[in-house]
């Protein structure tokens, strides 16, 4: 490509648009406005016939830098997919025509929105560069398995199949983890009717006869430095020696460990041998190997009693609140173990809530009910240990009334405790000064029960050594959109370290992250980001005589892209960077931009804008939009019909989070008379493809009071908003909810 | 108590669950409930009973054999078979009902003025006699149920339905000396107590 910037704009005169616009005057817009070299319009332009015009130009030499005015940039992609040349997209359709009734009064500001869309890309046009990639890292096909359970095994299992070496870093000095100590697994097969062999043993036999697979045994992570496509990752063992791996991409797979049940006195875990946890059975009853199950003090078990949600589901200090999804068909599959072995035995299973996840789940279930185990609706209060036998007192919950019972042996099924890391945000980085001492005292209580656990990766990153948590020590990732994802790009979480779940939901998880692994791999070698902006080769850099060492952007990456260098300048890891514009927003000195996204693309955008007199009783509304979700959601509302006011100009933003406040102010400097910013929800759960994005953006745009303040402007003319993609008709009513306030509020006195 | 009674209590001990699966029609069907209360919740007569399906169902399984045999719930049921078309469980729960019924009846201990149970033995007890069931002779039986001074009452409100009927020839008071049977009437009575005969050495069987 030329470096010579040589802009060309073609209009669209399809779907209406022609009949609706005056096309010849956009053109003229584009060319004395726009600044471009030449506009054309054409009848039809993502036909076949338009698209060959378009690209018989730049083949000509034409143009390099294209300005379609068309439909929505999410529209059409394929038809206007061009290499080599950057692409800005008018939106005339969605934006629009679709969204403003077709009559003569109409027509005037119809036009006006028109002519700015023009302007708007024509001015993003000459600000965007083709990016090019910065190919920072080669192809480094190697994938780290940290954890050798069966989540562990099968990721490396998979990875090799598709022909990516793994290692398998194993703690412990065996590989198998909890599946290992299990006697047999609940049904994975059609009837669902009987306990199966766990296959661990074959699992295992299948790493080792693998030539791609290296396992590690006693070993852990010491350091791991550098980014997806050339990790540097050091494997100590128990014994000192460090062997350094370079690794592409990273799975972690570090499982889970039980509850621990001593917090559980009333259950009298403490004080008898008779109550056991799930995980002890499995030993009781593999030691049984095929005889009846005995105690501790050899009696044979006759009738044993499995509590269920043990420690679990329950708000109390110090117990789990979550459900851990694997138990309740655990423990018909325990007292199947009985069952099975004499049906004499009595087998009650008290629960609350019976959940048997899985396609065979309710058939494993009723095969438990036709061998005669009985499940009891109920809560169990106490258990008292103080008689040869155990009495269980319980609240029946269908008869409501107290009970007790007797058993010999009482089962607790007690839960899944993540292994995760320690959470690199236990402590927010920088407590703001005003933070109450309430929420000083929490964060520093978070960090306290955090920081008790090992470091599993010991991440040479600049925001912590481990994967980030969302809730109750789970590793963050979103579990409908995006799992297996973390928030450190090329690290990926599977099995019960990312929520709870059963031993299948593991291997499927294993399956998903492997894939996802070498996805990353792929991507980085080719300097794209894989995720969810795949494919992307733009990455950010900063002007490093514009820095002022303030840390800003290192701190709010969500995904801990930015080290420090010696000297406190930020250090971009490209292939970490997920291209979402965060650190954009963040720089209080604008020195941090994208090739074809900036400061700079956005800001010109809103200058190009036309602002009429104060007296022309035409006001500007700068809609900055998420592309991910209020964009479409905008885009929707135009297909469905649904009009907003003339005088919004949206501008489409890769995140909330990538908002710089220096738009806002130049929006409100210049005349605009209302911003508004459509971001995704936040929170725990939240909806933000960049996670943190959104809600960096509401944060910054809680102090943007004091802009307006010190602008003499009210504080209804900037709204934040959390907007879904299906909010379709909330959007359109944002808009022309703030062009009635602006109404009642006045014009802004800064039009000049 | 009965003697029966007696020995069953004394044959399964705790196991109430036991003793329904082995002598109850469709009993083994009972540990299937999942306690959803689809049944309760779909009971046209569910406000009237003390303890729906579901409950009873878990009363069962938690041993309270007195309080379901003695119950009146398993009485009221009406027949209409909405439990049974909506269990997911596809549980025969009307089944169910009849045979704890006619089970706590057999015991004998069934509720004793539960007036289903009482019109039950009434209508077997009429058609036992012919092997036809003698319509004008039950009705006045129901009539009497609660006594005699209540029967005239019962009877002089009823006067105006029981002519209209007449007149259309649906009653027959020529029924009153006897009424029709069926061609073998002995036939029938031998057949029944041979079934009574399987029965009772079922039941015995078990003991």
């Amino acid at each position: 490509m030329a470096d010579e910037l040589l802009m060309g704009a073609y209009i669209c005169k399809g779907c209406g648009i022609g009949d609706r616009l005056d096309c010849g005057r956009l053109e003229t817009t584009a060319t004395r406005d726009g600044k471009a070299k030449f506009a054309k319009s054409h009848d039809f332009l993502c036909s076949a016939e338009g698209v060959a015009m378009i690209q018989a130009d730049i083949d000509a030499g034409e143009t390099n830098h294209l300005i379609i005015g068309a439909c929505s940039r999410r529209a059409k992609v394929e038809a206007f997919n061009f290499q080599n040349v950057t692409l800005s997209r008018a939106n005339l359709r969605e934006g629009v025509i679709w969204v403003r009734p077709d009559t003569d009064d109409a027509r005037e500001t119809t036009q006006e929105m028109a002519d700015d869309y023009i302007r708007m890309a024509c001015a993003e046009s000459k600000f965007m560069k083709l990016p090019k990639g910065s190919g920072e890292q080669p192809l480094n096909k190697n994938i780290l398995v940290v954890g050798g359970g069966i989540t562990g095994m099968t990721a490396a299992i998979e990875a090799s199949k598709a022909g990516y070496p793994a290692f398998i870093i194993e703690k412990s000095g065996q590989l198998g983890g909890v599946m290992a100590q299990l006697n047999k697994r609940v049904a994975t097969k059609s009837p669902y009717a009987e306990p199966e062999d766990t296959t661990v043993d074959a699992l295992i036999a299948a790493v080792e006869a693998d030539s791609k697979i290296t396992v590690h045994l006693n070993a852990t992570v010491t350091k791991t430095s550098g980014a997806p496509g050339r990790f540097s990752v050091d494997i100590s063992t128990e014994s000192g020696a460090t062997t350094n791996l370079s690794i592409g991409a990273i799975v972690q797979a570090s499982g889970m460990k039980q509850y621990d049940a001593n917090q559980l006195t009333e259950f009298a875990y403490d004080k008898s041998d008779n109550v056991v946890t799930q995980l002890e059975l499995e030993a009781m009853a593999k030691a049984a190997n095929g005889g009846p199950i005995k105690r501790k003090d050899g009696k044979e078990v006759n009738s044993v009693v499995f509590v269920q949600c043990a420690g679990q589901r329950s708000d109390k200090e110090g117990h789990l609140p979550y459900c851990s999804g694997f138990c309740c068909t655990a423990s018909i599959k325990q007292a199947m173990y009985f069952k099975d072995q004499n049906p004499g035995v009595d087998t009650v299973i008290m629960y609350d809530d019976l959940r048997t996840p899985g396609a065979g789940g309710e058939d494993f279930y009723r095969s438990g009910q036709k061998k005669g185990v009985i499940f009891t609706k109920s809560s169990v209060s106490t258990i008292d240990a103080s008689g040869a036998d155990l009495t269980i007192n319980f609240h029946d919950k269908i008869l409501n009334e107290d009970q007790s019972m007797s058993a010999d042996l009482v089962v607790l099924a007690t839960g899944q405790v993540p292994n995760s890391g320690p959470d690199p945000y236990a402590v927010p980085m920088e407590l703001e000064d005003d933070a109450s001492a309430e929420d000083k005292q929490a964060a520093a209580d978070a960090h306290e029960v955090a920081i008790g656990v090992d470091s599993i990766l010991n991440l040479d990153y600049r925001q912590g050594t481990d994967l980030p948590h969302l809730k109750h020590g789970f590793t963050d990732s979103h579990f409908i959109c995006f799992p297996y994802e973390t928030r450190r790009t090329g690290i990926y979480s599977a099995g019960p370290v990312r929520r709870p779940m059963d031993s299948m939901q593991a291997s499927v998880d294993a399956t998903g992250a492997a894939m996802k692994a070498i996805l990353e791999i792929e991507s980085a070698a080719k300097g794209a980001a894989a995720h969810p902006r795949s494919g992307d080769l733009s990455f950010p850099s900063f002007r490093i005589e514009g820095c002022t060492q303030c840390k800003r952007c290192t701190v709010e990456c969500p995904f801990g892209a930015i080290n420090e260098d010696a000297k406190g300048y930020p250090q971009y890891n490209e292939s970490r960077c997920r291209r979402c514009g965060t650190c954009m927003g963040a720089c209080p000195v604008r020195v941090i931009s994208f090739e074809n996204y900036s400061v700079d693309s956005i800001g010109q955008q809103i200058k190009n804008v036309d602002i009429p007199e104060e007296f022309d009783e035409k006001p500007r509304i700068l809609v900055l939009a998420c592309e991910n979700d209020a964009y479409p959601a905008l885009d929707m509302a135009a297909q469905n019909k649904l009009e907003y006011s003339a005088f919004a100009r949206i501008v489409p933003v890769r995140c909330l989070g990538s908002v710089n406040t220096i738009w806002l102010t130049d929006a409100l400097n210049s005349g605009y008379d209302g911003v508004i910013l459509m971001g995704c929800q936040k929170g725990d759960d939240y909806q933000c493809h960049f996670v943190k994005g959104s809600e960096m953006a509401h944060y910054r745009m809680s102090k943007i009071a004091d802009t307006l303040k010190t602008l003499n402007l009210e504080e209804e003319r900037v709204a934040t908003y959390e907007v879904a993609i299906t909010d379709v008709e909330r959007t359109a009513q944002l808009i022309n909810d703030m062009a009635e306030t602006v109404e009642k509020i006045g014009m802004s006195p800064f039009k000049f | 108590m009965s003697n029966l009674n007696n020995q069953m209590v004394n044959k399964y001990r705790n196991d109430f669950l036991k003793e329904v699966e082995a002598n109850v029609e469709e009993g083994d069907w009972v540990k299937m409930c999942m306690q959803c209360g689809v049944c309760a919740g779909s009971c046209p007569m569910g406000p009237y009973w003390d303890h729906p399906p579901q409950e009873i169902f878990m009363m069962i399984r938690a041993g309270k054999r007195e309080e379901v045999l003695s119950s009146t719930s398993m009485w009221m049921c009406t027949s209409c078979y909405n439990c049974i078309a909506r269990c997911p469980r596809e549980l025969p729960i009307t089944h169910i009902m009849h045979g704890l019924a006619h089970y706590g009846k057999r015991l004998g201990i069934a509720p004793k003025n539960q007036p289903t149970l009482k019109f039950s033995q009434k209508f077997w007890e009429n058609l036992m006699t012919n092997g036809r069931v003698n319509e004008l002779k039950l009705g006045i039986t129901l009539y009497f149920i609660d006594g005699f001074v209540q029967g005239i009452k019962n009877a002089l409100a009823a006067s105006g339905i029981g002519l209209g009927m007449f007149k259309a020839k649906r009653l027959d008071p020529m029924e009153i000396l006897g009424g029709h049977s069926v061609k073998d009437k002995s036939g029938l009575k031998a057949m029944i107590k041979k079934a009574q005969e399987i029965e009772e050495a079922r039941i015995s069987g078990n003991q």
